[in-house]
């Protein structure tokens, strides 16, 4: 029973409505805890924060950061690494690679560096949950968890298509069972069934996919509601339909009507935010403010941004016909992975540039989102690591969203026909440190439905970030003074203290067991692998795993 | 009285198919059916016996475990320039904890794929790749290429489990539906299932490549120029026209092209090829892969280093240059000081001069059986078989991850369990030395 206590710092706790009071928070056994009511309790350990910043340590909603598509984008790009600076190996912590897609070690410690203490891949298939807890595991200092790729999932697409709202539940609630994962995840729903059915893809939201007959439309409305029916701490987490195209936009703001007022998380909003038309790049436009109106007004909704910074990255994505595209838009290399029955994977090297209108248009759309969506708490930083950029990025952009001249400042250097297509220069809205909290902890936290993350009110793990207050926000947001993960400091001024420690989180909805005879009939027929086999044990969870509670179900 | 026990649903780890639908029947300490298994994992369960002597030997006599542990950790943390080597044939679980090993000591960490797909993961590097797991093969293939691979031999259940045989979702016929087609420099037993056999001249395989590349393009070419090939034109234009017209079409490329000459060259060509048609249908690509888990250690090695194989960790971070920090060359070169083998016999198998030089270093060697590598090692681990009788993760030749089922305890301990005895007393020599400067 070790008591810690952390004093005199400036709080910023959101949820609390706390802003930057000074206050003493207390810790026992990596749970922040009341201070306590006998005086005479000292604590084991002291920190004092006097004149540093305290905020909980931060939540990334959407990245990618293990399982098969990392990985094979780790395989795809030597150049990559041999441009970034290594992570050396100490007594303590194991050497890794950096870039656009640092190794699993490095992974862990990059963020826990930042002041991150939890981050979501967001697109791992089922057939390879396995692979991507493997990974997990190899990932230190961070809480985890995947969501299960399912917009393409053959069994899901046939019961959506047959009426089935039960079996489509059933379903659901065993595959994440089985694949140990945390939410729903749609990518180009029904798009990539397509792809994979001899090439082409799906642009409208009532298209029928191709041989099985549903649309799109009917599979996010399905599994919108089958994550509702479930009560999953995390509503179904979206990647509309047409990424990347220009004129997209309409099928973005026609997938936010057609959940009709259900939960729903749309992710990397940016890239589903173009005007225009299709072969016309000249019409490009921004069409931010018509669909960041409508999420104001639509409090079942929430987003992640997926800013995109200029230089050069790797797109990975489940949206196998997205991968094409690119390929083709850059003529480089370019992975193709397919998995039977579940998903699609695409790869791609791309840089964006300042002098490019439609990249920096597309950096200009990223800061837009986050400027007019009036509630934070509806708005998640991300940047939809690595395929706007990494990670590393987000002190930038904080730093751009707490001071517009320096966006300003960027606008002048980049393709200046941006001005005339977004209206990210007139946008004078500056963030608040209490603002940056809610993006980039207690935002994400309560839309994973993460009760104990994202704020430092007794009962929330003690993870904690500790920042040198500085005029300098990128420099004071880089490298923070401390990190603590569980009570246990394991950054201290850019090094890391403790090697060890995080956990993969994941659900358990029940459901009714006599559906699971139709799943393994299906399975059995068309999967190369045993209906045995499928199934992740605990023992590939870090940590030991924590099982998210289902509302009232488990 | 033996007792019978059933194992259903294990999995075999004898080649890159990682058929996990064997059924074994186990008395005692022995596999005595092996069902649905192939004439190789027949073997591979059926033949299995637990070595008898020791699990633990330094220069040939037996010690005790905690003893071969403790030399195996001084040998590795004394050496300037120690080098890790195999591991395509152990569970993920022990390749993660030979990469932690590689990693505290600054070891150059290099498997079996640098002596086969190596060259496969170089073209990847250059090309990417168009790829799917094997059911997708299973349930759309129309058109099936194996080009410089023999599965009849080295994968006989590839055809019925994954891609000439089974009926699929879209190929509801099966074996009907679909056209098979052979490529190599030999008529092997693989030809005969084959629809189309086209024989080439050896090294020949990345000009009839390019021909096809060009031909897919709608290039037109000169007879002549296909003079060396061994094929012609017509086939060519032939085989072309059935790429872009088929439904689903896959290539599947062994260790001909791989390991023959131009090497990684060819891969690429194959790569580009198979992307190239995506323009026109759906084209996939897969390398077939030889052992149980190598697939596993590429994704492992990938997974903490950041590259495939022949890492070099000695600088505190890892490099990759295949040909400098891959184990034939650092041991022809003689610049490794010290070994560890894993699951591979590269006394076995290895040039004259890399085992020669091995021969004059300390190494440690942990397999299941006694080889020409354990024979000659310094500290010698027997450990337990993977999939036999220890548990855990194997990849697939198409990267899924499958799980392994024990069918009877062994007296010997398992790679994961020597490997972390070896790294925890690796960092208690380092911390001890640390802290003594």
């Amino acid at each position: 029973m070790t008591l810690l206590k952390i004093s005199g710092g400036k709080v910023v706790d959101p949820v609390h409505g706390i802003k930057g009071e000074v206050l003493d928070l207390w810790i026992r056994d990596g749970v922040i805890i009341a201070k306590p009511a006998n005086p005479e309790e000292t604590p084991d350990k002291v920190i004092d924060a006097s004149g540093r910043l305290i905020m909980a340590g931060g939540v990334d909603m959407h990245c990618h950061i293990a399982g098969p598509k990392v990985n094979l984008a780790r395989k795809m790009r030597p150049e990559d690494k041999r441009n970034a600076r290594p992570v050396q190996r100490t007594l303590l912590t194991r050497s890794g690679t950096g870039g656009s897609v640092p190794s699993t070690f490095a992974t862990g410690y990059l963020y826990a560096g930042l002041g991150y203490t939890t981050a979501f891949d967001a697109a791992v298939p089922p057939l390879g949950a396995r692979h991507a807890h493997e990974e997990l595991q190899d990932t230190p200092l961070l809480d985890k968890g995947f969501y299960v790729l399912m917009g393409n999932n053959h069994y899901a697409l046939k019961q959506i298509a047959a009426n089935e709202p039960g079996r489509l539940r059933d379903f659901t609630a065993w595959l994440l069972q089985a694949s140990k994962g945390y939410a729903i995840k749609l990518v180009n729903p029904g798009g990539v069934e397509v792809w994979k059915s001899g090439g082409g893809n799906i642009h409208e939201l009532d298209e029928q996919v191709g041989h099985f007959s549903c649309t799109p439309r009917q599979i996010i409305q399905g599994l919108a509601q089958t994550a509702m029916d479930l009560e999953l701490p995390h509503p179904v987490h979206v990647h509309c339909n047409n990424l990347g195209l220009p004129g997209n936009w309409r099928t973005t703001l026609a997938t936010m009507e057609a959940l009709e007022g259900r939960r729903a998380h749309l992710t990397h909003v940016q890239f589903h935010s173009y005007g225009g038309e299709p072969d016309r790049q000249d019409l490009f436009s921004s069409k931010t403010l018509e669909l960041a109106e409508y999420v104001n007004d639509h409090p079942n909704l929430t987003v992640d941004v997926g800013q995109v910074l200029f230089g050069n990255t790797t797109s990975m994505t489940g949206d196998g016909p997205l991968g094409y595209y690119l390929h083709k838009v850059t003529g480089g290399k370019w992975t193709n992975a397919d998995t039977e029955m579940e998903a699609g994977c695409g790869i791609v090297p791309v840089t964006y540039r300042e002098k490019s209108f439609v990249n920096a248009l597309q950096w200009a759309i990223g800061l837009e989102w986050y400027l007019l969506v009036k509630d934070p708490w509806r708005v998640a930083m991300s940047t939809d690591h690595p395929n706007g950029g990494s990670f590393l990025a987000y002190p930038q952009i904080i730093q751009l969203l707490m001071d517009r001249n320096c966006r300003r400042e960027v606008l002048k250097r980049v393709n200046p026909r941006v001005l005339e297509r977004s209206q990210l220069w007139d946008l004078d809205r500056e963030y608040s440190l209490e603002e940056i909290a809610i993006i980039t902890r207690a935002g994400p936290a309560r839309c994973l439905g993460l009760k104990n993350k994202g704020h430092l009110g007794p009962g929330a793990d003690a993870d904690i970030t500790i920042y040198n207050e500085s005029a300098d926000i990128r420099a004071m947001f880089e490298m923070p003074w401390k990190v603590i993960k569980d009570g246990v400091v394991v950054v201290d001024q850019g090094e890391i203290r403790e090697a060890e420690g995080g956990r993969t989180y994941y659900v358990h909805p029940e459901f009714d067991s006599a559906g699971v005879n139709d799943i393994q009939k299906w399975f059995e027929s068309f999967y190369t692998i045993q209906f045995a086999n499928y199934p992740v044990g605990e023992e590939y969870l870090a940590g030991g795993g924590v099982r998210s509670s289902c509302g009232s179900r488990s | 009285m033996t007792e019978l026990k059933v194992v259903a649903n294990a999995t075999c780890t004898f080649c890159g198919c990682v058929c996990d639908d064997i059924e074994l029947t186990v008395e005692g300490d022995h596999i005595t059916k092996a069902k649905n298994a192939c004439v190789l994992g027949k073997a591979w369960f059926l033949n299995h016996h637990v070595e008898p002597g020791p699990s633990a030997r330094i220069r040939g006599k037996e010690v005790s475990l905690e003893e071969a542990m403790d030399e195996a950790a001084r040998i590795l943390t004394d050496a300037k320039f120690p080098i890790v080597y195999g591991l395509s044939d152990t569970t993920c679980e022990a390749q993660r904890v030979a990469v932690a090993i590689a990693d505290w000591v600054g070891a150059c960490i290099d498997t079996t794929t640098s002596v086969c797909h190596g060259p496969s993961g170089m073209a990847f590097q250059g090309v990417g790749e168009v790829t799917c797991s094997l059911g997708e093969v299973k349930n759309r293939a129309d058109l099936v290429i194996f080009w410089g691979c023999n599965p009849a031999e080295s994968h006989p259940r590839h055809w019925t489990r994954y891609s000439t045989m089974p009926k699929g979702l879209f190929v509801p016929r099966g074996r009907k539906d679909r056209t098979v087609v052979l490529v190599d420099v030999r008529k092997t037993k693989s030809a005969p299932a084959a629809d189309i056999f086209l024989q080439i001249r050896p090294r020949m395989d990345f000009e009839v490549l390019w021909v096809l590349r060009a031909l897919v393009k709608g290039l037109k070419l000169d007879p002549a120029d296909l003079a060396d090939t061994g094929v012609s034109l017509q086939q060519l234009e032939d085989l072309a026209g059935k790429m872009k017209s088929c439904k689903f079409g896959v290539l599947f490329f062994g260790m001909g092209l791989s390991m023959t000459r131009g090497k990684h060259l060819n891969v690429e060509a194959a790569l580009a090829l198979t992307r190239d048609l995506n323009d026109f249908t759906r084209f996939y690509a897969a390398p077939m892969r030889g052992h149980g888990n190598v697939t596993g250690a590429d994704n492992v090695v990938s997974w903490q280093t950041g590259y495939p194989f022949g890492v070099h960790l000695g600088k505190g971070f890892p490099r990759f240059n295949p040909g400098e920090f891959t184990t034939t060359d650092t041991l022809a070169r003689k610049e490794a000081d010290a070994a560890m083998i894993i699951a591979s016999d590269p006394m076995g198998n290895f040039s004259q001069a890399a085992r020669d030089h091995l021969g004059t270093i300390p190494y440690i060697a942990l397999d299941p059986k006694e080889t020409a590598t354990t024979a000659a090692a310094t500290v010698a681990f027997t450990t337990a078989t993977y999939g036999i009788n220890v548990p855990g993760t194997v990849y697939r030749m198409d990267d899924v991850p499958i799980p392994l089922r024990a069918a009877f305890d062994s007296p010997h301990p398992s790679d994961e369990l020597v490997l972390r005895g070896i790294e925890k007393r690796v960092r208690a020599l380092q911390r001890a030395s640390a802290a003594a400067r």
